[in-house]
């Protein structure tokens, strides 16, 4: 039962083939049974989460697809009455008395909250390493990481400890865990989900975006996040699409760039090969491949750590042991007061982009630093736009590599660079997302993802649809409610 | 060698914006609530809020920059200013750094010097902080009310060259905010704050001195003796060889003296930088012109009017025209009455002085007041009688024609009758008698109240005054 997917469960419980009770407690048992071991959760909400499905249940909520469903949600995204910490000391004990935009909009619909799910402190991190409370491992093969920071998310899914996950991307966190864990992630235009309630790392790159088994999935859970909200000053005003409508399409005809920087340098073989035979499948179905350069990808990494870091900086001093969050336990000056509370409360990754943001913010170094990524930031959505004047999407590898081993090589610079394919999408606003496309090494996943140009979404879930489903029937897909 | 030198000053004024919500949030922003009742999870700073810029915070900062003649810019931003203090929840307060709302303006001020054009470099929004309540035996507690409350910094350029240009620009300015409806400018209550800062240099130098700065003057007193005290300061460290540092100096009101506030971070670096969280600002010509149409007469015209139809002094008609509401209710009585300098003259002396600091409410009915104006005017009553009634009017509006009738409180002139209570002071003070026969003409004082008392205000004070004379007089003779 808990190994279906989102849209497999809506038809199940419409058709009453189990409660949502039934199947709140089936992956309740999957967590008990499993999470010691995999590490996903923080947080278990039991009783929210079946309270929830009893509602649902007695037929006393909005029939959406999503409806009575289990999921699990990120914990840097504020749960009103639930522990949120950012898997982070400082906001051990954080029980936020609000709910974020989307966590309101899932409610709305039903949805049963799992838990709150295991993350790099702060969202800092691609590995899930960087948490304070436990490592997760990744679902395939327990000795390496899931990804980050949204791993626990991903890992809770391909494990079937929940049907679908909320994560956050600032530079790649939803589509890389996804990809090391064999999974769909979205990382939407930046200002279609609020970011109202998501616990802020960079506030001009953030956005909220769903982890799924499925494309389908995806864009069930998309429609329902996705939309205006008056409290989030960058959230566009627009209509947005039904991402389901169309999904069936296919792709014929469509042009999809291949940014050749994207296959150069530190790519392992086995992830450039599986994305390549991918781009084939895609010419098979009637794609149009089109050969494009990216010249800015390279700057990508160094831009967006200074921009992140800067952001970071800010966005964190509000973490000083006087209203909520972690205090240092003797002091005796208020500058002993934020030293020891801030020294106390953050992990080592978290203190270095403090630090890194602190000084390229500073007077003297401002213009040399911050002001240059800006600069180059704009380059580089000038680059996308560009290229989709030629293309109109884009394929390349999510992540250089296959998923690392935990306590691999402590080499700083390896997630930094890691980063490398997802980060310019983040710093250009637009959206992408991330799909499986084989295996690698020793079995492990292999993800590709399709980039488009903002609010292209409908696009990339009918082209990754296309992919996920090559040979399959499609008509069992119904989502009229 | 004081008179050798000039002090340049330049003024930071911060003043609240009468909005009904806070700049981010919709948290009320009531004085004097109970403290942490006017909070939320986004002016308190919890994470993953965000700030939404209330509208009409854009709307009252246009309309301050329109009445100090700025330049309205058709578009800004805002940007962060990073530090850490207990009282700001976000750790940097959200203002405007490079690209503020409003820049290049002026005022004209008056003083015993004449006239003179004041520049204001610019006006940008920000949010308050918190206030920190030190508590004898609780220690230190915050109260986050007034957090994210909206307010204008207005920066004039340094033209200022005395304390009373000083006292003058900030009286005019707090004129035309309260005139254009920017805020209630309730100095008593922080709504209006003020930053000097203060350099000085030898008369006939064109370089600018090293500047102090003095932080949250809150009453026109304190900025005068402020300046008075500091300029002192640095005339006499640079006499005596010693060099001024560039530093925040805190005003004492106690000892009227100013004071090192220097730390070791005393050039702080706020790292600012465009803040994420909000778009930029954007204002069509229209909607500025819109807000131009909807201002109300400034006080210069009203200046104007006063001096020519109701001949007041330009001194009294600047003290009547710094408040609209002073203004308005002047108006209302002045046009009732044939003697509108003796409404000026009361209610300066008067009734400004019972709603000093405080909002200008007056409940006397305007016919009421003038009909009292015109009673002293004709003198039917003096000038003592009108004092007490308009204080008794003040408590509780009585008609002052009835009130004269049934207490009596006419004035008394006739000579036969006012001669009876002269003769009775005069005998019951013998000692101030024997002072005036000394020579000390002063004892007539002493005399003249007592008669007065005697006829219970109501004799005319200048009869009394030559009936005094003329009994003291005689008995000068008679020795």
């Amino acid at each position: 039962m808990i190994k279906k997917s989102v849209y497999e469960h809506y038809k199940a419980l419409k058709n009453k083939e189990y409660s949502s009770l039934e199947l709140t407690n089936e992956y309740l048992k999957e967590i008990g049974k499993k999470d010691e071991e995999l590490g996903a959760y923080i947080t278990v909400t039991s009783d929210i989460a079946r309270s929830a499905a009893e509602e649902f249940d007695k037929g006393k909520c909005r029939k959406t697809i999503l409806s009575g469903i289990p999921m699990n949600i990120k914990d840097n995204i504020c749960t009103k009455g639930v522990k949120t910490t950012c898997g982070s000391r400082m906001l051990e004990d954080f029980i936020p008395p609000y709910d974020a935009f989307v966590v309101e909009k899932l409610k709305s619909e039903g949805a049963v909250l799992l838990g709150k799910t295991n993350m790099d402190e702060f969202a800092m991190g691609s590995t899930c390493e960087n948490s304070a409370f436990k490592i997760t491992k990744n679902p395939v093969d327990s000795s390496r990481v899931p990804g980050g920071s949204s791993g626990g998310g991903a890992a809770a899914v391909a494990k079937n400890e929940a049907a679908y996950a909320l994560g956050s991307e600032t530079g790649g966190s939803v589509r890389q865990p996804a990809s090391f864990c064999g999974l769909v992630g979205m990382k939407p235009t930046y200002g279609s989900v609020s970011r109202y309630g998501l616990v802020a790392y960079a506030s001009s790159l953030d956005q909220i975006g769903p982890i799924t088994k499925t494309v389908a999935d995806n864009a069930i859970v998309m429609n329902a996040i996705v939309g205006h909200d008056k409290r989030d000053s960058t959230s566009v005003l627009r209509k947005y699409d039904d991402f389901t409508v169309g999904i069936k399409k296919g792709v014929k005809g469509l042009k999809i760039g291949l940014p050749k920087e994207f296959f150069d340098g530190a790519i392992s073989d086995d992830v450039k090969s599986a994305v390549m035979n991918a781009a084939k499948e895609y010419e098979k179905m009637g794609a149009e491949l089109i050969d494009v350069s990216f010249p800015s990808l390279n700057l990508a990494p160094s831009t967006y750590y200074t921009i992140t870091c800067a952001e970071a900086s800010s966005n964190l001093a509000r973490y000083d042991g006087i209203r909520f969050g972690h205090r240092a336990e003797k002091y005796n000056s208020i500058d002993e007061l934020y030293k020891k509370s801030r020294g106390e409360g953050f992990g080592q990754e978290v203190k270095k982009r403090i630090m890194a943001g602190t000084m390229v913010l500073s007077a003297g170094y401002h213009n040399e630093y911050y002001k240059k990524a800006l600069t180059i930031k704009s380059k580089i959505t000038g680059d996308f736009k560009k290229l989709f004047g030629e293309c109109q999407i884009i394929l390349a590898p999510v992540s250089p590599t296959v998923a690392y081993k935990i306590g691999g090589e402590k080499e700083p610079l390896r997630d930094y660079f890691g980063d490398i394919y997802t980060v310019s999408v983040n710093l250009a606003g637009v959206p992408a997302i991330s799909i499986p496309c084989g295996t690698g090494e020793d079995g492990m996943p292999v993800g590709m993802q399709l980039i488009g140009p903002h609010f292209s979404e409908s696009l990339l879930y009918r082209a990754a649809f296309a992919y996920e489903n090559m040979g399959k029937a499609v008509d069992i897909y119904d989502f009229s409610i | 060698m004081i008179s050798a030198y000039e002090m340049v000053i330049g003024l930071e004024v911060h003043v609240e914006l009468k909005t009904e919500s806070k700049i981010f949030c919709s948290c009320p922003t009531k004085f004097g609530a109970e403290p942490n009742t006017q909070v939320c999870p986004v002016c308190m700073g919890l994470p993953g809020t965000l700030p939404v810029l209330n509208e009409k915070v854009v709307e009252l900062a246009v309309r301050a920059g329109l009445a100090t003649k700025c330049n309205i810019a058709f578009f800004s931003k805002q940007d962060r200013k990073n530090y850490f203090y207990p009282d700001l929840p976000k750790a940097y307060q959200i203002s405007q750094f490079d690209k503020p709302l409003c820049e290049n303006g002026y005022l004209d001020i008056e003083t015993s010097d004449g006239k003179k054009r004041i520049g204001i470099t610019r006006i940008h929004i920000e949010e308050d902080a918190g206030k920190l309540i030190h508590h004898s035996e609780k220690g230190t507690m915050i109260d986050y009310n007034r957090s994210g409350v909206p307010l204008i910094e207005i920066v004039s350029e340094p033209d200022i060259s005395s304390a009373d240009e000083a006292k003058a620009y900030v009286q005019k300015l707090r004129t035309l905010m309260l005139y254009s409806g920017v805020s209630d400018c309730k100095m008593n209550e922080g709504s209006l704050r003020c930053d000097v800062n203060l350099s000085v240099r030898k008369k006939g130098e064109t370089l600018l001195g090293v500047r102090t700065e003095m932080k949250n003057l809150n009453s026109f007193q304190f900025i005068g003796k402020a300046i008075e005290y500091e300029f002192k300061r640095q005339v006499e460290a640079l006499e005596n060889g010693e060099k001024i540092i560039q530093e925040t100096r805190r005003f004492d009101e106690s000892t009227g003296k100013t004071y090192s506030m220097r730390t070791k971070e005393s050039f702080a670096d706020y790292r600012f930088f465009a803040e994420p969280d909000l778009g930029s600002i954007e204002l069509s010509k229209e909607y500025i012109q819109k807000i131009k149409d909807l201002l109300p007469t400034l006080p210069d015209e009203r200046k104007k009017k006063y001096t020519e139809k109701y001949s007041l002094t330009p001194s009294d008609a600047d003290t009547i025209t710094s408040d609209p509401a002073i203004a308005e209710y002047f108006e209302s009585v002045a046009e009732k009455t044939s003697f509108p300098k003796i409404v000026a003259n009361m209610l300066q002396s008067e009734i400004m002085a019972m709603t000093e600091n405080g909002e200008f409410i007056c409940d006397i009915a305007p016919e009421h007041f003038a009909a009292l104006a015109d009673m002293a005017g004709n003198n039917i009553i003096n000038s003592a009688t009108a004092k007490k009634l308009i204080k008794r009017m003040w408590e509780n509006d009585i008609d002052p024609i009835a009130t004269v009738n049934i207490e009596g409180l006419r004035q008394e002139n006739d000579e036969s009758i006012i001669i009876e209570w002269v003769k009775k002071a005069v005998a019951e003070n013998p000692k101030s008698v024997v002072d005036y026969r000394k020579g000390k003409k002063t004892a007539a004082k002493a005399i003249i109240g007592k008669a007065m008392a005697n006829s219970c205000g109501k004799a005319n004070p200048l009869i009394v005054q030559q009936l005094v004379e003329r009994e003291l007089e005689k008995f000068d003779k008679l020795c």
